[in-house]
């Protein structure tokens, strides 16, 4: 069915002569590569679009590209509705700025939440719309016909009955010039050209041959680099450092305090300047966390795992009845311990600061916030700083939910105005100052009656809130409800795309926070990465105490969720579940982002106890599919990174500082334990669900439970590397 | 000083024969394609090649190159970015972010080098980059197509 829609007009503002409104970063461009605001100056369509006269249209994208392929998804749905020549596509960031300019002509900047594609579908696609509805009617006031006589295809207008046909490249500044239409009507989707198209991506050949441009690689004129070093312990302070054992090294330009936390060296060259700092001699004083351990961390979570009090974020009927009557209940406790993000690109951005202005390069994941941060620091009002995104080298979350540093490099180059700064930080810097997944730990009980149905399931999580540690504005009444992402009740405002897959007789959720000193973050997948393991490892275990097939137990608690069921039966079935080939497999399902997933895994542990993660095979219905290739990419993306913290991943606390330095200690999958992956992409159609993010719930349960066919182990204190997994 | 044939040009360098091969090349000569990811030798961002041999230049002290020696970066391994691997890299969409791919590419440019027909052991053997994206599948494809192209 059609969309017909009444537009806002505020973001179809047409604004004429605007060359310096599109002046931005190119994607992949470099600052040198900088249109000349001299040329002669193309105005643009609308907000979203500006064709050249060589018809190259120019897709406008707020949101970020760290690797998830919002650049290309997002234009193909701005193209579906322009009726463009898809191979003319390039895409563009608006900055922040402009955007501040144009009372956020482009909605949110924010990337993560897997919300690039659900989050603005809709206004992307009738800001192509619009545009098309604006260059046909330029081509027909040409032609003096109607516009409703003309057809456009590939940026070919044509207009049948004179034979009269032009490109969307020579009307374009006559478009421009006219008012934006009240009303746009958004295909039916069964007429999707573009959307749904397994397209390949607009920047892989820059990132094939090195070209491609990240915040690290930032370079302008007379630029100084910076390393930093702040406070290893979370809440603690400069006492005092050295300048002078440093201020004759090589290169060294500057050394400067940042704050009461941080101090930095600024020199000629980045190793330099790390050089530098690495020989500096700096005292901390730790404060009150420098005592705490990971021990002490995981008592204080323990405690909290019978608690009285709890937050209560999913309740029906009466669970202590249930367990009273029934025929036994079963417990288990099962940890998720702190991860980093990682990204393969250390934090980094560059500022340029002057009295009267603030700009910085940065990679990030939400410009709005990196320039409402950036002005903070550099004491000036917004509208006189700007923020250029650059392309990220990897985001997880991390590079959205603190702009740390950002900050740093402003407050850096106030220290040298006039002199651009680049700050990078080390990896051990990235590893010792991250915004951690939150550690938890879930104490899980179920009933079963003699039948072995299920009676009733109390899931008690234990542990940090992101919100409460970063987005204390978003708690309500105290309650962080992310923390029961996947696990909550329908209808609760704001978390429809977390609801539990399965309905239980008696049922309850709740959390006892507790909150250890070390900075929490949102990391790719956010809550649902240790909620799945929680449910879905514990339905295992309930299933073969009841003597039941996991995938039946699991279905004869899903007949109001069908879309959950279609996913888990396709994993299933086409990883050949119930057959007698010998292969051990695990199941896992989820609700997350708004998309069904569910994962089927194969696994063999060895006589040593080495694992061999064969193949997952793994079902998502997102709704729409917007670029099935990249879907798949998705998933096997997710999956690496929900292995890897299945496997390797835990950050240490020792001292109040976080143990792990480098990827020595903190590891990642390889290309030898990569199992093969075989995604099955089911669009049911009507909604927009992410791809990003929820198929990373599924992995590591699946992976689990598929372990404990092969050996009879139950794993449940994680990371693998760990744990002793020869068969008992 | 340091002499230096970077992508088949000498180039002499004003720098600490210490410092690692990867910041001479990002800082001193602008090749920018060469990533740091770790600084331990860990990661393989860094990749680049001597004398056609994979090497992770984080840790290689540019004194322990030679100016006979061939240093080849992800801006030399082809003059119009169309190396099998690359080609074969664009043709299944392997990198995500691509921050890790010039060092993967890089990698995996080197194993075949030596060895034009790896085997999936030889890939698990060799490869042991880091990406955090998670495009690992599509690398081990690739490898394979590339060396069809070779």
């Amino acid at each position: 069915m059609a969309d017909t829609v009444t537009l806002s007009r505020r973001n179809f503002m047409v604004v004429t002569g605007a060359a310096g409104l599109t002046i931005g970063f190119t994607s992949g461009c470099s600052p040198a590569d900088t249109p000349d605001a001299s040329s002669e100056p193309i105005p643009e369509i609308n907000a979203w679009v500006h064709i050249a006269p060589d018809n190259t249209v120019t897709v406008r994208i707020a949101r970020s590209e760290m690797g998830q392929g919002t650049l290309t998804g997002l234009s193909q749905l701005v193209a579906e509705e322009l009726e463009c020549d898809w191979d003319k596509v390039v895409t563009e960031y608006p900055t922040p700025g402009q955007s501040i300019a144009r009372e956020r002509a482009w909605g949110s900047f924010a990337t993560g939440g897997s919300q690039g594609v659900r989050g603005s579908h809709q206004y992307v696609r009738e800001g192509g719309a619009a545009a098309r509805l604006m260059l046909i009617e330029a081509a027909a006031n040409e032609w003096g016909v109607s516009p409703s006589e003309c057809s456009v295809e590939k940026g070919v207008i044509t207009h049948a009955a004179s034979g009269n046909s032009t490109t969307y490249g020579a009307v374009a500044s006559a478009a421009a010039e006219l008012a934006p239409p009240l009303e746009v009507t958004l295909k039916d989707p069964l007429d999707w050209k573009l959307i749904g198209q397994p397209l390949p991506r607009l920047d892989t050949v820059d990132k094939v041959t090195g070209k491609q441009i990240y915040g690290a690689d930032i370079t302008l004129p007379g630029m100084l680099l910076a390393s930093v070093k702040q406070c290893p312990v979370k809440g603690g302070t400069l006492a005092s450092y050295d300048a002078d054992a440093v201020s004759g090294m090589p290169g060294v330009r500057k050394v400067v305090k940042l704050d009461d936390t941080a101090v930095a060296v600024i020199g000629d060259t980045w190793w330099q300047a790390h050089s530098a700092l690495q020989s500096m001699p700096i005292e901390w004083d730790d404060g009150e966390n420098g005592t705490v351990d990971s021990a002490q961390i995981n008592a204080f979570l323990e405690e909290g795992l019978t608690a009285d009090e709890a937050f209560v974020g999913n309740m029906n009927g009466d669970v202590a009845a249930a367990f009273d009557t029934s025929d036994q209940v079963i417990e288990a406790t099962y940890n998720y311990p702190f991860q980093n993000h990682a990204t393969m690109e250390p934090m980094n951005a560059t500022a340029l600061w002057t009295e009267d202005k603030c700009e910085v390069w940065c990679p990030t994941q939400n410009g709005e916030s990196a320039i409402a941060v950036a002005a903070a620091a550099a004491e000036l009002p917004i509208e006189q700083c700007e923020i250029y995104k650059i392309h990220l080298g990897g985001g997880f979350g991390r590079r959205a939910g603190s702009h740390d540093f950002v900050d740093q490099a402003v407050k850096i180059a106030k220290q040298m105005p006039g002199t651009p700064i680049k700050l990078q930080w080390s990896r051990e810097e990235d590893m010792a100052q991250g915004m951690y997944h939150p550690i938890t730990q879930g104490r899980m009980r179920g009933g079963l009656d003699a039948a072995g149905n299920l009676t009733g399931l109390h899931i008690r999580i234990s542990g940090q809130s992101i919100l409460a540690g970063i987005l204390p504005q978003a708690l309500r009444d105290g309650v962080d409800y992310a923390t029961f992402q996947g696990l909550l009740p329908e209808g609760l405002p704001g978390a429809e795309d977390q609801v539990i897959s399965y309905g239980f007789p008696n049922l309850l959720v709740d959390h006892a926070m507790r909150n250890p000193h070390l900075r929490p973050g949102f990391w790719r997948g956010v809550n649902v990465n240790q909620n799945a393991i929680y449910i879905e490892c514990f339905l295992d275990e309930m299933a073969y105490a009841a003597g039941r097939d996991p995938l039946d137990f699991r279905l004869s608690l899903m007949d109001n969720h069908p879309k959950n069921a279609a996913v888990l039966k396709a994993a299933a079935e086409r990883s050949g579940w119930g057959s007698d080939d010998g292969k051990a497999r695990g199941l896992a399902v989820c609700y997350a982002f708004g998309s069904y997933v569910a994962a089927c895994a194969e696994v063999s542990v060895d006589d040593n106890g080495r694992l061999k993660m064969h193949r997952i095979v793994a079902a998502t219905d997102p709704g729409y599919a917007v670029n099935p290739q990249q879907i798949e990419a998705q998933v096997e993306g997710s999956f690496v990174y929900g292995l890897s913290a299945l496997l390797y991943g835990e950050i240490n606390v020792e001292n109040g500082a976080v143990v792990e330095q480098n990827f020595d200690t903190y590891n990642s999958l390889r290309i030898d334990e990569m199992p093969d992956v075989e995604t099955i992409i089911m669009p049911s159609g009507g909604f927009w669900g992410g791809v990003g993010e929820p198929t990373i719930a599924v992995a590591a349960p699946a992976v689990l439970n598929a372990i404990y066919a092969a050996t009879g182990k139950r794993v449940r204190q994680l990371p693998l590397k760990n744990v002793d997994l020869r068969a008992v | 000083m340091a002499r230096l044939k970077v992508n088949g040009q000498v180039v002499d360098v004003d720098v600490d024969e210490n410092t690692p091969l990867l910041w001479v090349l990002r800082e001193q000569m602008g090749l920018t394609g060469t990533k740091y990811g770790c600084g331990v030798a860990q990661c393989g961002t860094c990749t680049v090649h001597v004398d056609g041999l994979a090497i992770r230049s984080c840790v290689y002290p540019v004194a322990a190159v030679t100016e006979d020696e061939e240093i080849t970066t992800i801006e030399g391994l082809s003059e119009n970015g169309d190396h099998p691997v690359q080609q074969a890299w664009v043709e299944l969409d392997v990198p995500q972010c691509g921050y890790c791919q010039p060092g993967m590419i890089m990698a995996v440019a080197g194993m075949l080098n030596n060895n034009p027909d790896p085997t999936d052991e030889d890939i698990d053997a060799e490869i042991t980059n880091i990406c955090r994206c998670g495009t690992l599948g599509r690398v081990r494809k690739g490898v394979h197509l590339a060396k069809t192209k070779i």
